[in-house]
């Protein structure tokens, strides 16, 4: 079975945004790129199934600039074995990416499709359960443990209330969550060996897909400063403060 | 047209947040229809026929809609969809999973998480963890939303619309439900709790979690956590307060031995006060706290919960 797995390139998680001064987005030149958290997780449950033998092939999936490279790059030194890369430097949002992904997976034919829950960047928490509407697919979201058996995968969801278990019928999409593993780190020889390893590159257009942007984004703004308050010495000073002055108890 | 509002349900009452998602789609149009899906869901039908502002109910009842299976459920909602502008959903872990497959079988893009509508086609939604505003317009013929329920005055109740029952659309056969593990607790329930008591890595252990159930049940809060305190196992996954966790706004938010990563900000810095304990004075969650105590948590909790009682 294959697995294919999808990588975002995202503004790394520890660095704290600049909204650009004409509003129309957040700065990116000079910053740092990651591979988005979510995703790595998508990678690491991915290579953890080819190492016990459920998964043949695991394929890393990205899409938009040619920099997106070197997310893939990264998703083949954690233990990928190839990378697909539907180039374009066009806005792409989550319809758009689901439809570019169907299309590779018309074509490569995965039993598995794993993605980040959400990418830390739009937060908008759609990719996956669109790729498996278009597919006509089953859906795992917000994976807390997978089990692979009998052509279903048995998923463990982080729900509000806790946990949930649902069994679904594979082919399938599966959502990561925090708790489904701990990605591990590239050592330096899969660093090297990853530089060998193939990654092909495709057009939109080529895919058949048309990626035009659905929501126009009119501005992006700061949101509004919360000021820092005080530091009280004492509890006793501090329940009197929330009684007399916040009145919140 | 109309908007749809989709709710969640135990099957006795539709959930808290409806209300909230019914007071955001009343401003996106006209009339407001709320559809309950469920096996038996009877009773959860007519407490969404008691919020104000809601014209109509509908239920669908159909045995493969007991447990909001979205291969399940979206077919219902994407055959109702094309009589109404706007299908809203609250953000929460239902709406999450089950909007974005609805809004891709009728083609349309989704707004994730509105904070507020602008008009009826144009939305605030926060991007990079509330870090940045983004205000967005959709061209779409039908629109997809789900709000962010605690940035919506709930709705009242008092309502009495009448309830139209309706088919459903039977099971996809692609997924099955097997069972869930739901944390149980007495205390109210984290993301419409009026005061809110979260604990982060500093507590150290799962155990030392007793101390703030104990402060929390004192001043009647729900409990949160960090997401340190639940990858370090202290806490179950529905604690977590956060970006990618649940989103807060309580009147009080006491913030115990948690550093601040904007990722947690993310998810409670439209509390109205912020109380920050926390033996770094550096700790960046006192950029946002209303009040601060710097020191030893161990020592300064017990104080706490000891001050809260003498009324």
């Amino acid at each position: 079975m294959k697995v294919l797995v999808a990588v975002k390139r995202v503004i790394d998680y520890n660095v704290k945004i600049r909204v650009k001064a004409d509003n129309t987005g957040v700065e990116t030149a000079n910053v740092k790129m990651s591979m988005n958290p979510f995703d790595e997780i998508a990678v690491e449950e991915a290579i953890r199934m080819k190492e016990k033998g459920a998964a043949t092939e695991v394929i890393a999936f990205s899409a938009g600039p040619a920099q997106c490279q070197e997310t893939i790059r990264t998703a083949l030194a954690m233990g990928a074995d190839r990378g697909v890369l539907v180039q374009t430097d066009a806005e792409l949002q989550p319809l758009a990416v689901a439809k570019l992904l169907k299309a590779v997976v018309d074509k490569e034919q995965p039993g598995l499709v794993i993605v980040g829950k959400q990418a830390i960047d739009d937060d908008s928490n759609q990719t996956g359960q669109m790729l498996a509407a278009l597919l006509g697919w089953s859906v795992g979201t917000f994976a807390n443990k997978l089990n692979v058996a009998d052509g279903s995968v048995e998923v463990k969801r982080e729900v509000d209330g806790g946990l949930e278990n649902i069994k679904i019928k594979m082919p399938a999409v599966i959502t990561t969550d925090l708790r489904l593993n701990e990605p591990r780190y590239a050592s330096l020889p899969n660093i090297m060996k990853a530089k060998k390893k193939p990654i092909e590159t495709l057009a939109p257009d080529a895919l058949g897909v048309d990626v035009a942007p659905r929501l126009k984004t009119l501005k992006v703004e700061e949101p509004p400063k919360r000021k820092a308050g005080i530091k009280v010495k004492t509890v006793a000073e501090l329940v009197e403060k929330l009684r007399n002055e916040a009145g919140v108890i | 047209m109309a908007v749809l509002v989709v709710a969640a349900h135990d099957g006795k009452t539709v959930r808290a947040n409806v209300a909230n998602a019914v007071a955001a789609a009343a401003q996106m149009g006209p009339e407001v229809h709320v559809l309950v899906a469920g096996s038996n869901a009877g009773e959860a039908a007519k407490s969404a026929s008691e919020i104000q502002g809601v014209a109509k109910v509908l239920q669908a009842e159909d045995a493969a809609y007991a447990n909001w299976l979205a291969e399940d459920i979206a077919p219902l909602i994407v055959k109702l969809a094309p009589g109404y502008s706007h299908v809203v959903m609250a953000a929460d872990s239902v709406g999450k999973n089950v909007a974005p497959r609805v809004a891709a079988l009728l083609d349309v893009a989704q707004v994730s998480e509105a904070i507020q509508v602008v008009s009826p086609d144009t939305f605030v939604r926060p991007i990079y963890a509330g870090n940045a505003m983004a205000t967005v317009q959709t061209a779409d013929q039908i629109k997809i939303v789900t709000v962010r329920p605690t940035n919506f005055k709930a709705a009242a109740g008092g309502g009495s619309a009448a309830i139209e029952q309706i088919a459903g659309t039977g099971a996809a056969g692609l997924s099955s439900f097997v069972g869930a593990e739901l944390s149980k607790s007495e205390r109210p329930e984290l993301t419409s709790a009026k005061i809110v008591v979260s604990g982060g890595r500093g507590l150290q252990s799962g155990d030392n979690f007793k101390m703030l159930e104990t402060l929390a049940d004192k001043l009647g809060a729900g409990l949160g956590a960090s997401r340190a305190a639940v990858d370090a196992g202290y806490v179950p996954n529905d604690y977590q307060v956060g970006q990618t966790g649940k989103v807060v706004a309580p009147d009080l938010y006491i913030a115990i031995g948690i550093s601040g990563a904007i990722q947690h900000l993310a998810g409670m810095k439209d509390s109205k006060t912020i109380v920050a304990i926390n033996k770094d004075e550096e700790a960046p969650i006192f950029q946002v706290a209303d009040y601060g105590i710097v020191g030893d948590l161990f020592q300064i909790v017990p104080e706490l919960t000891a001050a809260v009682e003498k009324k």
